[in-house]
């Protein structure tokens, strides 16, 4: 069975005036259908207001579906009972890094997670080792989270998710608000992850360069999934994604006009290095 | 001005202050509150002085970290001063106009002011030489009785160490919308103490925006990792008492007796003369 399996998932923002009548409803997630498997790496691209969040919160349960049904590693997240098993199983890291930081000390805050769990004490300590051992961060352990940088206070909020040991990292734009360097630093740690200890991720973001190496890409855009493939498929239809708001990157979008221009291109060109020996061979 | 708070901030090093069980520490400070205005003479003073000069000492911590702390209530110290030195009544020593400077004011003055930067560097050395984990942990623990009477012990500390985390983040972020909106014009130095004060509401609502947006924040990625609460909570660095914890307790219990003594002393003389 699939890691994640959602059917037809509905989410609707309800707002409300002062006396509680219904102003308007916004469907933030229109019969989503998602199946992802152990160990993928899955993006969701999406502009704001596609319901890429939406979607984030109730991986982790902090939002039940209005309908439909979601399973996560072969439990229904429609059972209240099943709650803090999925929570334990899917962490999660948030945008702004320092709303996210419990503690006063790097390694006191990695070790939220799993006193919340009732892990015994020494073996806490072998957790919070092992994970800040995994994003690299063990040289800033007895630092305080005040002084790092955004990049390295996320890799400490992933240490943390990863203390709790679980099998399915979501990552909610969690580099919306970093520069390039501590966006990579994020990315490499969590590409880390995915590939020695086979953790199933999924990133959201609408930054486009993010995706190119995700296993698979699901496009949002208004609550629906409207695309969904490998980062090459997505990208060779860069109309739609320019429908979807999506910044295609600026490679691909070279790419795509050449073509359209006439000039024998492939489809789908994903990095510079490509587009160079595509167009060396042409001549 | 506002980065000099060091209050709550701590100060990572490996002193035998800093690993002593934080409920030892918590009952020496409360110790040596009390002593501080307890001393009414030289000797007294001269008794904190040293305890508090070893304990810095020991602690590792540099001293000017520690007295950086003092500029935020510089204008504090000042008042008191000023207000110890010419309302004290007692033997006129210097009058001027509608002041008199009295000797007994200028000696509560002077005791005042020590006590209030005691206080401070005291307290200080506290948060500087105790995670707020611990802190929160060993007044957790220290206070459980006061769970059976209905208070939320583990709630309120937990509440106390968020908002120890909080303080240079709100404080940075009061710093960066100062600046946004002296970059448009926005004028907090000059007119009087009410204008001033207006001044501060355009500061004020966007901080306290920000407070509300991050509570959610941190209180949805509490609960994505499991926090439900103090109960079936394990702890990583579990409070336990040590040898040195005990030998401290002793010290923390000669020094307070010796204070009281001391006061006493002075006690007698007054009565001979």
């Amino acid at each position: 069975m699939n890691f994640i399996e959602a059917r037809k998932l509905v989410y609707e923002y309800i707002r409300r005036d002062e006396e509680e009548n219904v102003e308007g409803i916004t469907t933030a997630l229109d019969n989503v259908s998602l199946s992802i498997k152990q160990g993928e790496f899955v993006a969701v691209l999406g502009h704001n207001g596609s319901g890429k969040s939406t979607l984030a919160k109730h991986l982790n349960v902090l939002l039940q579906a209005g309908e439909g049904t979601l399973w996560i590693d072969g439990k229904d997240a429609g059972d209240k009972e099943n709650v803090w098993e999925i929570r334990k199983n899917t962490g999660m890291v948030f945008q702004n890094p320092d709303n996210q930081i419990i503690a006063g000390v790097v390694e006191e805050d990695v070790a939220f997670g799993p006193e919340n769990i009732g892990v015994p004490t020494d073996e806490i300590w072998k957790r919070v080792e092992r994970s800040l051992e995994s994003v690299g961060m063990t040289a800033y352990r007895e630092h305080s989270p005040n002084r790092l940088s955004g990049g390295q206070k996320q890799r400490v909020a992933i240490a943390g998710v990863m203390a709790m040991e679980p099998k399915c990292i979501v990552m909610d734009e969690s580099t919306a608000m970093l520069d390039p360097n501590g966006r990579n630093e994020v990315l490499e740690a969590v590409m880390g992850l995915n590939q020695e200890k086979h953790i199933t991720v999924i990133w959201i973001t609408h930054y486009m360069e993010e995706v190119v190496q995700a296993d698979r890409v699901y496009v949002m855009d208004k609550g629906k999934v409207v695309m969904e493939g490998t980062p090459r498929e997505i990208f060779s239809q860069a109309d739609i994604l320019k429908a979807c708001r999506l910044d295609v990157p600026q490679v691909t979008l070279l790419a795509h006009e050449l073509r359209k221009a006439g000039i024998k291109v492939p489809e789908g060109i994903l990095t510079r290095q490509e587009l160079v020996e595509a167009l060396c061979q042409l001549y | 001005m506002l980065r000099d708070i060091t209050i709550g901030q701590y100060y990572p090093s490996n002193s035998i202050i800093h690993r002593l069980d934080s409920r030892v520490k918590l009952v020496g400070t409360l110790a040596y509150v009390l002593s501080l205005f307890l001393f009414r003479n030289v000797f007294g003073f001269a008794a904190v002085t040293f305890g508090l000069a070893v304990l810095v000492k020991m602690s590792k911590v540099p001293f000017r970290y520690m007295v950086k702390g003092l500029r935020a209530i510089v204008i504090i110290l000042v008042m008191t001063g000023l207000f110890n030195v010419f309302l004290t009544p007692g033997e006129p020593l210097w009058s001027f106009w509608k002041f008199t400077i009295t000797q007994e004011g200028l000696k509560n003055a002077g005791f005042m002011i020590i006590r209030l930067v005691y206080l401070i560097l005291g307290s200080s050395l506290l948060t500087l030489t105790t995670t707020p984990n611990q802190l929160t942990d060993g007044m957790e623990k220290g206070l459980r009785p006061l769970n059976k009477i209905g208070v939320p012990v583990h709630e309120v500390s937990m509440m106390m160490s968020i908002a120890l985390r909080f303080i240079p983040i709100l404080v940075e972020e009061t710093d960066k919308i100062m600046k946004a909106q002296l970059a448009r014009g926005a004028d907090f130095e000059s007119g009087n103490l009410i204008k001033k004060a207006k001044a501060m509401v355009p500061l004020l609502v966007p901080l306290f925006i920000s407070a509300f947006r991050r509570a959610n924040d941190l209180a949805l990625a509490m609960e994505a990792r499991c926090y439900r609460g103090g109960e079936g909570r394990t702890k990583m660095k579990p409070l336990k008492y040590e040898k040195r914890d005990r030998a401290a307790y002793l010290i923390i219990g000669g020094y307070f007796i010796g204070i009281i003594l001391l006061r006493m002393l002075n006690f007698n003389f007054h009565i001979e003369n």
